[in-house]
């Protein structure tokens, strides 16, 4: 019986296994190979012929290395500024009683708990009065909308881990409650808070409706551009070595992620 | 040379609970005196209105003269030792003891030589490039007192400090604690819940209860003069017997001794160590339950004829057997009518 059972969980999990692999690896690899494809025609099952030649086109082209430069602003500058507004009100919700605060807190998840397009649509109208339609700023305000909850909720939870008696040690020792939040909290809440501001970053490099809606044509990030490659171009190539250029500041960030998570701190900020 | 004085201190924190209800207690200069009582008794909140971590609904504090009731922790001559050692522990151990010096803008070399000093006081010469983590729990809570010393506080608070280690080095660091007490002569206010720790550390021991004082003494004069039938139970073992008194004699189940006190309820008050057993065949006033062996001596579990249990220290535990009857000799007996001790002898 046991080796039956055994065997039945087995399949399950090669079942998965194989299933999880055809729905995630298989779409990347194909996209990774057409971006070093210079000839693939059906019905062949690999390229004809292997190379550099897409990434010459693309990397030639004034408007992607725009909105590269685009991208890397505006996820720096809506990061920086999530952080900025975030933190201060992340600690208030963890260390402070103030009228409203459960409700102010989960009022957060209401930009994620409607469907997003609508709720954009609606942002967008007004922006169009406050003539924020195709500007930098404009997609910054938006992109920031986006962020709060990681930014709030996360940091949050590691300023409440944060043993209170450590804060107090430092105001007997002679701190004031400013020195002890720059020495003590922070510090303890740090490598917690610095996962959350990498999702926030990389959630705003990749973040194309928001962008697209707000900012283009005038404002065009690397996601919004691959979209319009995609969309108009009959030469899938493009499409793909923008993909593989998209994957870069992804996988500098997971690899920081792992140090993060490994140390546990990442687990403690979700609660666990 | 620093004196406390707490003057009808009063903190309530929400509803009509007084957490500290109308406390006074003088801290004489050098002296080290312990707050006990059970939990919820009010010793921790009292302690953290010292150190200014709770303000006081109402009431005085002062040190040395000094009106210290509305000043912020962090500007107060107080150091605070806490339960959980609560050390930075994203910084080694140097850090730790360097950050109070450091705010006060104490030159790098000074620093230096005052942690160098404090380290050594505490028995953890050259540990300064340890980090917390990779120190014991005894070492933890030594590098936590350190770290109060090295300011030189005028008043010493050590809320539980030993509460979550282990009984053989909870001693060792209570004699330490002591030592180092006596001869920096600091002024300390110790919070335990461990009469053992109060027992052996104090000049005095402050007993209370749902915020008030019960009993203020001496160790030895709260062993054996206990004031109240809380002070009584709470510090060593004590058989609170509950009886009356009618005509000079108390009597209980079964169980009668002439007690030189009017009449009406009383409670009898016997140390286990203060009761003589003899047994009986007949007439017996109680019945051996349990005979435990503790090697120096013996423990006898008994049940008057109400089942009522009380506890006997005896000699030798192998002259009894349970079920056997027995009579009672106490050799010293307190006693108490509601709050008030009416007997002792």
């Amino acid at each position: 019986m046991n080796t039956l059972v055994h065997r039945r969980a087995d399949w399950t999990g090669i079942i998965m296994a194989v299933v999880l692999t055809l729905v995630i690896v298989l779409p990347l690899i194909v996209v990774g190979t057409w971006a070093f494809a210079n000839v693939w025609r059906y019905p062949s099952v690999i390229p004809q012929e292997f190379g550099l030649r897409f990434w010459y086109q693309t990397l030639a082209r004034a408007d992607v290395w725009t909105s590269i430069g685009t991208s890397l602003t505006l996820s720096l500058t809506v990061t920086a500024l999530s952080a900025a507004i975030c933190l201060p009100a992340a600690y208030a919700f963890a260390r402070m009683e103030f009228p409203g605060r459960n409700i102010l807190f989960f009022s957060f998840l209401a930009g994620h708990a409607f469907p997003k397009f609508g709720l954009l649509v609606a942002i967008a109208g007004i922006f169009l009065q406050l003539n924020l339609i195709g500007t930098f700023w404009g997609v910054v305000l938006i992109q920031l909308v986006g962020t709060l909850l990681f930014m709030i909720w996360i940091p949050v939870a590691a300023f409440q881990s944060v043993d209170r008696r450590m804060e107090e040690a430092a105001r007997d020792v002679g701190a004031g409650p400013f020195r002890v939040f720059w020495s003590i909290t922070l510090p303890q809440a740090g490598p917690t808070i610095a996962a959350a501001v990498l999702l926030s970053f990389v959630g705003t490099f990749y973040e194309t409706e928001g962008a697209w809606l707000i900012g283009a044509p005038q404002v065009r990030t690397l996601p919004v551009l691959m979209i319009s490659f995609i969309n108009n171009q009959p030469v899938i190539q493009y499409g793909a070595v923008l993909s593989v250029l998209l994957w870069v500041p992804s996988f500098i960030a997971l690899m920081f992620a792992r140090r993060v998570v490994n140390s546990g701190s990442f687990a403690r900020g979700f609660g666990g | 040379m620093s004196v406390l004085k707490i003057k009808e201190i009063s903190k309530i924190f929400a509803g009509p609970v007084r957490a500290v209800d109308n406390f006074s207690l003088d801290v004489a200069d050098g002296e080290l005196v312990c707050l006990l009582g059970p939990s919820g008794s009010g010793k921790s909140t009292l302690l953290r209105m010292v150190g200014g971590f709770e303000t006081p609904t109402s009431g005085v504090m002062t040190i040395d003269g000094e009106d210290i009731t509305h000043v912020p922790p962090e500007k107060r001559p107080t150091g605070m030792v806490f339960q959980s050692h609560a050390l930075w522990t994203h910084m080694n151990v140097f850090k730790n003891l360097a950050f109070g010096l450091k705010l006060r803008k104490v030159a790098p070399d000074e620093i230096k030589r005052r942690v160098d000093g404090v380290l050594d006081l505490v028995g953890l010469n050259g540990y300064g490039t340890r980090h917390v983590a990779q120190l014991s729990g005894g070492q933890q809570q030594r590098v936590a007192l350190a770290r109060s010393l090295v300011l030189e506080p005028k008043i010493l608070l050590l809320d539980e400090p030993f509460a979550s280690l282990d009984q053989h080095l909870r001693e060792r660091l209570r004699e330490e604690v002591r030592d180092i007490q006596q001869r920096l002569k600091i002024t300390t206010l110790f919070v335990t819940h461990g009469q053992d720790e109060a027992l052996s550390m104090a000049d005095r021991i402050v007993v209370m209860r749902d915020g008030k004082t019960e009993q203020i003494d001496r160790p030895d004069i709260v062993y054996r003069e206990p004031q109240t039938p809380f002070v009584a139970g709470f510090i060593g073992t004590m058989n609170l017997i509950e009886g009356t008194v009618s005509n000079g004699i108390f009597s209980k189940a079964g169980y009668s001794t002439p007690l030189p006190v009017s009449d009406g309820p009383a409670i009898l008050a016997v140390r286990p160590e203060a009761l003589d057993l003899s047994v009986v065949t007949e007439n017996s006033q109680g019945k051996v339950h349990r005979v435990t062996d503790y090697g120096s001596h013996g423990l006898v579990d008994l049940e008057l004829l109400d089942s009522t249990r009380i506890k006997a220290m005896v000699s030798h535990p192998d002259l009894f057997r349970a079920g056997q009857g027995v009579t009672l000799a106490p050799r010293a007996i307190a006693a108490y009518r509601g709050n008030a001790v009416i007997h002792r002898a």
